[in-house]
């Protein structure tokens, strides 16, 4: 019992299909051999977490970056994308992340650019081709307003216009929603039905299970750079949208038989009357315009303890640790310190008392690039004894300091003097790590430590997290990948929209309980 | 204080000020068009006094002011394609590569200079001047202000084209692309790195021409560092005429009237000393961005190198 649809469908042949794409930065493999087909009449969804190789898959569609390996085929014939230009040419639209729009410009001269630059801009040509093609699917928009002026769906539709006034077939969606409201959410959805129905090809990227369900016809689930799973029409057709949630659940955070990096650490259960090395008590920060505060957190973490704090990327993840921190003021709440309240406290009376954070930041809070490995040691005692003396720096001291601490740690750099900012990623979160283990050590805050890395690297610093945890402290570990938490953790809360959802102890449920409460059902 | 503002006086003060402001508005055109790009053009004293050189050395051997001004744009040319090559092609340091042009293409002219005429300074021809009929009949402004050299007049004609240019044309929609996002542009399907290499020799033909200018018509011969700051107070005008053509040639005749006085004063024999008469430009500069440089609204992209896809 195939549709009719499905089956006129199946015939159609791909405009562009990638053949194992690879795409490398430094330090990271953004995307690794990725197949992927995108055919017209079809809004084929991307879904991933951040770092799951989403906007590289599309940088290289768009002509915005090159794959190290592997082709793209348009229509069948291999053809490199070379320049955004040449994108456009071959009919790939794109829909950035970021408007695209130049904020000074009216609408209609945004739409104007890319035209001949000796040209007069035919103003009146293009207010009949908008106004009919707006007419067509319903929605309006003014000609004459300044792009800065508009909210962000607006910009969006005039994006999406701009493509399709250039005859685009295929239409590039990245993460549109993310910044929309939820009607905006539902008219974009609507207008990308009535798009595919006109025959365009859609490539809808979102870390929304939501809305890839409700919008999407297929759906490709990439993670860690990899294609972990693809949903044909047929498939999605015929199954409930909870079934098909939960399969999309599992391939997101399922388990992998592959993945060599599981740990296997059988948590510990802490009894409720262990004393709190560190707890927090309704700690509230106000949200700003990029990111949604925090509201009544309190949670306990007992020495020993590895809490592990889950959630899509932005949900206040990055604030908590900084007010843990002291790097944000908190507006309201306590936090105690072996019953020491230091919400008052400054950041370096904090570090005093114990509490170190291991920032994800890793070049740019955490070090600074162009010192060298020896000095970013001990970048928050600079004139502090025995380092300095009288403001004097003693060299000698800071680099037997600097080796021993490179050994200790396995930092892999030329030599202590090496500027930070050269090391790979894995070496400078090792930099760091030494850096916030040194001198008295209590509870140490870690935010997503080994986003970015490689597995060797990955594994090391998981292992050093680990030991932290066994010689007593109690750690923190924020991190979006839930495999990372689900491996080494003893319990994990979820945090969305700046609240924490749920505590769950990592039980054999705890993958499926996790997972729910990330994208907003209930545990 | 009738002597002052004799006809005489106020004629000599209007001429001359026509032709101090015609260097500082081709700068200022040339700056804007850079800034507007995205490309902060501190190279731009370097262009003058290169267009200086070549358009005197143009107009001496061949006897021809119009193909002085040929090759003084060409010499202009040539310096705005090294910054091309550094700051819009390989994206390094606008304001360093704009401060060593500068500071290297005046030693450069000053060299050459030496070695071709010792401590000669040749005298070029004055200039045959264009008279336009009727209005140079009007009293005192009539003589002062149409009775110039036909650049003139294509300067101030150039005020119109460029306006139409970024009001009207394609073109000037990506050059306020380049200059306000320029990845926006990119996407769009048109070459940052070309528009604002158009951009900065653009910059560099005016800026060389309004050296040839300055040192054929204006001096009449060409002396080591002629340009004296011209090229920075273009760089002044094109920041506080926010992108329009027009404020620039308004500005630029402001700033004209004030070198004009200097001259002037001198010659009417004010009781003042040269010094202090000398700094009147340049106090009308500070005066001018107390009062107008807070709301100069620069592009957002100005000074900063375009990389494609950057992360």
């Amino acid at each position: 019992m195939v549709p009719p649809s499905a089956s006129n469908q199946a015939e159609q042949p791909a405009i562009i299909s990638l053949e194992g794409v690879t795409k490398r930065f430094p330090g990271v493999i953004a995307n690794d051999s990725v197949n992927l087909e995108i055919r017209p009449g079809e809004v084929h969804v991307l879904l991933g977490e951040n770092g799951a190789g989403k906007s590289t898959l599309i940088g290289m569609l768009s002509g915005l970056q090159q794959p190290d390996a592997g082709r793209i085929l348009i229509d069948g014939k291999p053809t490199p994308i070379l320049s955004p230009r040449h994108a456009l040419s071959l009919g790939i639209g794109t829909v950035f992340q970021h408007a695209m729009l130049v904020p000074g410009l009216t609408v209609a001269e945004n739409l104007l650019l890319g035209e001949p630059w000796w040209r007069l801009p035919k103003k009146e040509a293009l207010r009949e081709k908008v106004t009919a093609l707006a007419d067509s699917l319903g929605v309006r928009i003014d000609l004459d307003a300044v792009a800065s002026q508009l909210s962000l769906g607006e910009q969006q539709f005039v994006e999406i216009l701009r493509a399709l006034l250039r005859d685009s077939r295929v239409l590039i969606l990245d993460e549109s929603t993310s910044m929309l409201t939820p009607s905006g959410v539902e008219e974009l959805g609507a207008l990308m039905r009535r798009l595919v129905e006109r025959g365009l090809a859609i490539v809808f990227i979102t870390h929304k299970l939501r809305e890839a369900a409700a919008f999407g016809d297929r759906i490709s689930v990439l993670k860690l750079g990899r294609k972990v799973s693809e949903i044909s029409p047929e498939r999605f057709r015929s199954v409930g949208e909870d079934e098909l949630i939960g399969e999309i659940v599992e391939a997101m955070f399922g388990k992998q038989h592959d993945d060599p990096d599981a740990a296997n650490r059988s948590p510990n259960i802490f009894p409720v009357e262990t004393p709190a090395i560190l707890s927090v008590d309704n700690l509230t920060l106000a949200p700003s315009a990029t990111t949604p505060g925090l509201a009544g957190i309190s949670f306990e973490l007992r020495p020993g303890e590895l809490l592990g704090i889950a959630g899509i990327d932005g949900n206040g993840q990055k604030q908590l640790a900084e007010v843990l921190s002291g790097q944000e003021k908190a507006s309201g709440g306590r936090i105690l310190l072996e019953n020491r309240p230091i919400e008052r406290l400054s950041v370096g009376e904090r570090r005093d008392l114990g509490l170190r954070y291991l920032t994800d930041d890793r070049l740019g809070e955490g070090t600074v690039g162009t010192f060298a490995v020896s000095v970013n040691f001990l970048l928050k005692q600079i004139d502090h004894p025995p380092f300095w003396k009288k403001g004097i720096e003693q060299s000698g001291l800071i680099e037997r300091h600097a080796v021993q601490l490179m050994s200790e740690y396995d930092v892999r750099a030329p030599g202590s003097q090496t500027p930070v900012g050269r090391l790979s990623g894995g070496n400078i979160q090792k930099v760091l790590l030494a850096r916030e283990l040194a001198g008295g050590a209590k509870v140490v805050i870690f935010n997503k430590p080994t986003y970015g890395l490689d597995l060797a690297n990955t594994l090391a610093i998981r292992q050093r997290i680990l030991d932290i945890a066994a010689e007593g402290k109690g750690v923190l570990l924020i991190s979006t990948d839930l495999e990372e938490l689900l491996g080494i953790c003893d319990r994990i809360a979820v945090m969305d929209a700046g609240k924490l959802t749920g505590i769950v102890d990592n039980s054999p449920t705890a993958r499926t309980d996790v997972g729910r409460l990330m994208i907003g059902l209930a545990a | 204080m009738s002597d002052l503002f004799s006809d005489v006086f106020l004629g000599a003060l209007f001429f001359g000020a026509v032709t101090a402001a015609i260097p500082l508005l081709l700068a200022g055109l040339g700056e804007q068009m850079s800034e507007k790009a995205g490309v902060l053009n501190i190279g731009i004293e370097g262009m003058m006094i290169a267009g200086a050189y070549a358009g005197f050395l143009g107009a001496y051997y061949s006897e021809s002011l119009w193909l002085g001004f040929a090759t003084g744009a060409f010499g202009g040319i040539v310096v705005a394609s090294i910054m091309v090559l550094l700051c819009v092609r390989f994206g390094l340091n606008q304001i360093v590569i704009g401060i060593g042009l500068t500071l290297g293409f005046e030693g450069l002219t000053a060299l050459l200079h030496h070695f071709q005429f010792s401590r000669t300074y040749p005298r070029l021809p004055a200039a045959d001047v264009t008279v336009v009929p009727y209005l140079s009949d009007i009293p005192i402004l009539g003589p002062a202000l149409f009775k110039h050299h036909l650049v003139v007049y294509l300067a101030v004609l150039l005020v119109f084209v460029l306006a139409f240019v970024y009001r009207r044309m394609q073109l000037g929609l990506n050059l306020q692309a380049a200059g306000d996002k320029p990845a926006a542009l990119d996407v769009a399907g048109v070459d940052v790195v070309r528009t604002r290499a158009f951009a900065v020799f653009t910059t560099g033909a005016l800026a060389g021409l309004g050296g040839a200018y300055l040192a054929n018509i204006g001096a009449g011969i060409f002396v080591p560092f002629i340009t004296n700051g011209a090229g920075f107070l273009g760089i002044v005008l094109a920041m506080l005429a926010r992108g329009r053509p027009f404020w620039v040639l308004c500005g630029a005749l402001l700033f004209g009237v004030c070198l004009s006085l200097t001259t002037a004063l001198q010659v009417a024999g004010i009781n003042i000393p040269t010094d202090v008469i000398q700094m009147i430009p340049f106090l009308a500069v500070m005066a001018m961005l107390i009062m107008f440089g807070r709301k100069s609204s620069l592009p957002a992209a100005l000074g900063i190198p375009y990389e494609r896809g950057a992360r």
